[in-house]
């Protein structure tokens, strides 16, 4: 891109640097939106929610990729048969039912920080398809009870031994 | 004591590189051979400094001397003696500290290279080097201090990660990781010293190439040696997610990969001067860009990264860098242009041509793709992450198109090629495609990118044989010995198709795991049994281990095949006494072209339960065998020639690449 073309150097070189410093410029533009547009990176987002975040969004929520971010709620947690179970996930403030199929990672419990990947669905349940324990950079969970900023711990599930997704 | 040391030696690298660095300008610009002379001789003792640094730190770690706050961060009477030096670069403080390590002895070594060529050229690399050198020494002695005081000192720490002591993996992958990282300073620096000096001749390329392909070797071995880590400790059966801490790693291996192949023809025919240098500047900032992204925290929060300094330290670096960089670039853009034209498309010339457009717009996804998100956050204080469709919607043609011209490429002579020459090239190979693509449709492949990927391997392959083969060909009437001495004459040539024997193998193998494969999760108790692909599954029991550092809960799971006893295979979840979150240890029987892969979902060794996640993926260990082969390539690029005739004599052949 950058690259001088040989009758460039007859030019003087200030004008050429610019020329040189307008195409790569330009160039590297160009790049950047043919990325993006192809990549449809819009359409690949994910989304790093609460519960009440979810319902602000509302129809927005549904369909999109998001990674729900709570505690699982007490006395909500339901084994069906051996590998799918349901349980609510809280901020405070609202509640988010969760149909999750897979096996639970290790630390799941209710009263747990979790994140759950998946999508909300017409019916008002969220879907999840990866559930992981949220910790923190030193790969520690939080205490029950224990108040913790989820969005951040939402971040750093990524290196979970307990991750059930894929 | 060995706080108050620690520190002391800091500032003295500190103070080493920053006065290596002035004089390594002035000499550079003044050209007196005592200027040159102290220049080396500031380079040296950097190193030598920064080698007691860590030596006194490593010894801290083994003497659990706790008064050190590193020590008290990281170390553990629990753990035993290898851990305690592999904490060096657990942590923080201790990587940077590793960094300035390894950084000294690259230059001591380039330095040491670079001893007989022009003086002012290596003494403003040199200063290039060493004000690298001081930008780390810097984060050492202000916002990354290891040796601070603990008073009083704890009486024990909690150890290193676990994550860290769980796999012998993660010993090897930081150090390679910062050899591969750190060692992109030395070609920085030699380009930024051909530009300064205005000399941008042969005597500057070729130490350039052999300075760009050491840390290109162990970047590349690093890269796949985190996945390998990832696949064997994290437990969701992948090596590869996009995550922005892989991708930091993945960027500069890009540009200096494009640099790589530029350099062939910039060596070969004195063009892409300008492109190569930009490039070579490009994954320098990466490598800073990357050390930001994942040492900063900037990705737990964009907000929360000033909350270290060095956050802040790393952005003004890559700012500083990128300046110089255009500053130089500027300076010197008369002299870069080529004195040829290189835009002969059905040519070699051509396709390195392309080859690097491809490189340079899979480093724009990626790093779009990385760094999209903390821009969304920044602005509009929405958090979310780019997801793997992207990612993969963009990487998976461009990896496909890399791949047809690693096969193309080689074959196409060098310079205009008629329409004849062109077809006695290209279409012996379309035999071996033909049968790639068959055999793996044999073999059960249905995704129509993963067949094609197969077919152009195998159209690769053919021509990548093909080309090792030829001059051992040519010299075997007279004898195998002969047949052999040639190829080692033409040791960088040869090493070149090596480094793609091994790309095609890692590329189809990569394409196979990914697309083909099964899984399975089940919540199982003693007895039960469940199965994937060709295997059955039976829960045996759940046993507890005590060690000294961790107590493991083994599952043993009975494996047939086809009714063939396997015996039994041992996934694990290791609880560290210093940590609360478990982690899981996967069980990987690797085959030729097959591994089955056990990992604990959860366990309880009380209740007899077992929660199994079970994959079956195809040639995941080809990866890593091709990655091996891609290494052996590397080094045969870096070992010394043997010198038969005299050096002047000897033609420089630096076909393919």
């Amino acid at each position: 891109m950058s690259e001088p073309t040989s009758d460039a150097r007859n030019t003087p070189p200030v004008a050429h640097r610019k020329k040189a410093f307008v195409f790569a410029s330009l160039g590297a533009a160009a790049i950047a939106v043919a990325v993006l547009a192809a990549g449809g990176i819009g359409e690949n987002l994910v989304y790093y929610w609460g519960p009440s975040e979810v319902h602000a969004a509302g129809d927005q929520a549904v369909g999109a990729t998001i990674r729900l971010g709570g505690m699982v709620a007490a006395d909500s947690v339901q084994y069906l048969g051996t590998s799918a179970l349901e349980f609510d996930v809280i901020d405070g403030e609202q509640i988010v039912h969760v149909k999750a199929t897979g096996v639970p990672p290790q630390m799941f419990r209710e009263g747990i920080g979790v994140v759950v990947e998946g999508t909300m669905t017409a019916a008002g349940y969220f879907e999840g398809n990866r559930l992981m324990v949220s910790h923190d950079n030193e790969y520690r969970t939080p205490e029950y009870g224990e108040s913790v900023d989820m969005k951040e711990r939402m971040k750093t599930t990524k290196g979970l031994a307990d991750d059930t997704g894929r | 004591m060995v706080p108050v040391l620690g520190r002391a030696l800091i500032l003295l690298t500190l103070f080493l590189a920053t006065a290596g660095a002035m004089v390594g300008f002035a000499a550079g610009a003044r050209r007196t051979a005592a200027g040159f002379a102290w220049t080396r001789r500031f380079a040296y003792a950097f190193a030598a400094a920064m080698v007691l640094t860590n030596a006194l730190m490593v010894y801290a770690l083994l003497a659990r001397d706790f008064s050190v706050a590193y020590v008290a961060q990281v170390g553990s009477h629990a753990v035993p003696n290898w851990v305690a030096v592999v904490s060096l670069w657990s942590s923080l403080e201790g990587s940077i500290l590793f960094w300035g390590l390894v950084l000294g002895l690259y230059i001591a070594a380039a330095t040491w290279t670079t001893r007989d060529a022009p003086g002012d050229q290596m003494s403003y690399a040199a200063a290039v080097w060493l004000a690298t050198g001081a930008c780390f020494a810097f984060l050492l002695a202000g916002p990354a201090q290891p040796f601070g005081t603990m008073d009083p000192p704890p009486l024990d720490g909690p150890g290193p990660n676990p994550l860290l002591q769980n796999h012998l993996l993660m010993i090897a992958h930081p150090p390679f990781l910062y050899l591969g990282f750190v060692g992109m300073t030395i070609p920085f620096g030699l380009a930024s010293a051909a530009l300064l000096t205005g000399r941008l001749g042969h005597d500057f390329v070729r130490p350039l190439r052999t300075w760009l392909m050491v840390p290109w070797t162990f970047l590349t071995v690093a890269i796949v040696l985190g996945g390998w880590w990832a696949y064997e400790v994290l437990g969701w059966g992948g090596y590869w997610a996009w995550d922005p801490v892989e991708n930091a790693s993945f960027l500069p291996w890009l540009t200096a990969t494009a640099a790589v192949h530029s350099g062939v023809l910039m060596e070969r025919k004195g063009t892409l001067k300008g492109w190569t240098v930009t490039l070579i500047q490009a994954t320098f900032l990466l490598t800073i860009l990357g050390t930001f992204m994942t040492r900063s925290g900037v990705f737990n929060s964009v907000h929360s990264f000033t909350q270290s300094a060095i956050g802040p330290a790393l952005l003004g670096f890559l700012g500083l860098g990128l300046v110089w960089s255009v500053t130089l670039l500027a300076l010197r853009i008369d002299r870069l242009s080529s004195p040829v034209a290189v835009g002969v498309a059905r040519s070699r010339e051509g396709l390195f041509l392309v080859n690097n457009l491809l490189f340079v717009l899979f480093t724009f996804t990626v790093l779009i793709g990385t760094v999209f998100p903390l821009i969304v956050e920044a602005t509009q204080n929405v958090q979310m992450s780019v997801g793997r469709p992207y990612f993969d919607r963009m990487a998976v043609p461009i990896g496909v198109t890399l791949l047809l011209l690693l096969g193309i490429g080689p074959a196409l002579p060098w310079g205009r090629a008629s329409a004849a020459d062109m077809k006695r090239a290209l279409l012996p190979p379309l035999g071996a495609t033909a049968l790639a693509g068959a055999l793996g449709y044999a073999l059960g492949v249905r995704n129509g990118w993963t067949l094609v990927t197969i077919a152009f391997g195998g159209y690769a392959l053919h021509v990548t044989l093909h080309q090792l083969w030829l001059p051992a060909a040519r010299r075997m009437s007279a004898g195998f010995g002969e047949a052999f001495a040639e190829l080692a004459r033409l040791r960088r040539r040869t090493a070149a198709y090596v480094v793609h024997l091994g790309a095609i193998v890692v590329i189809v193998s990569i394409a196979v795991s990914s697309t083909e494969g099964e899984s399975v999760e089940a919540q199982l108790v003693p007895g039960e049994t469940t199965t994937v692909g060709a295997y059955t599954l039976t829960f045996q029991s759940a046993e507890e281990i005590e060690q000294p550092h961790r107590i493991s809960v083994v599952a043993h799971v009975a494996v047939t095949k086809d009714g063939r006893d396997l015996g039994l295979i041992k996934p694990r979840m290791n609880h560290y006494r210093s940590q609360r979150q478990p982690i899981g240890t996967p069980a990987v029987r690797t085959q030729a072209f097959e591994d089955l892969y056990l990992s604990v979902m959860n366990i309880d060794a009380a209740n007899q339960r077992l929660g199994l996640l079970a994959i079956v993926k195809p040639m995941v260990g080809w990866i890593w065998i091709g990655t091996g082969i891609m290494a052996l390539g590397g080094l045969l690029v870096l070992w010394p020639a043997r010198r038969v005739v005299p050096p002047l004599a000897t033609p420089v052949v630096t076909e393919g690449a």
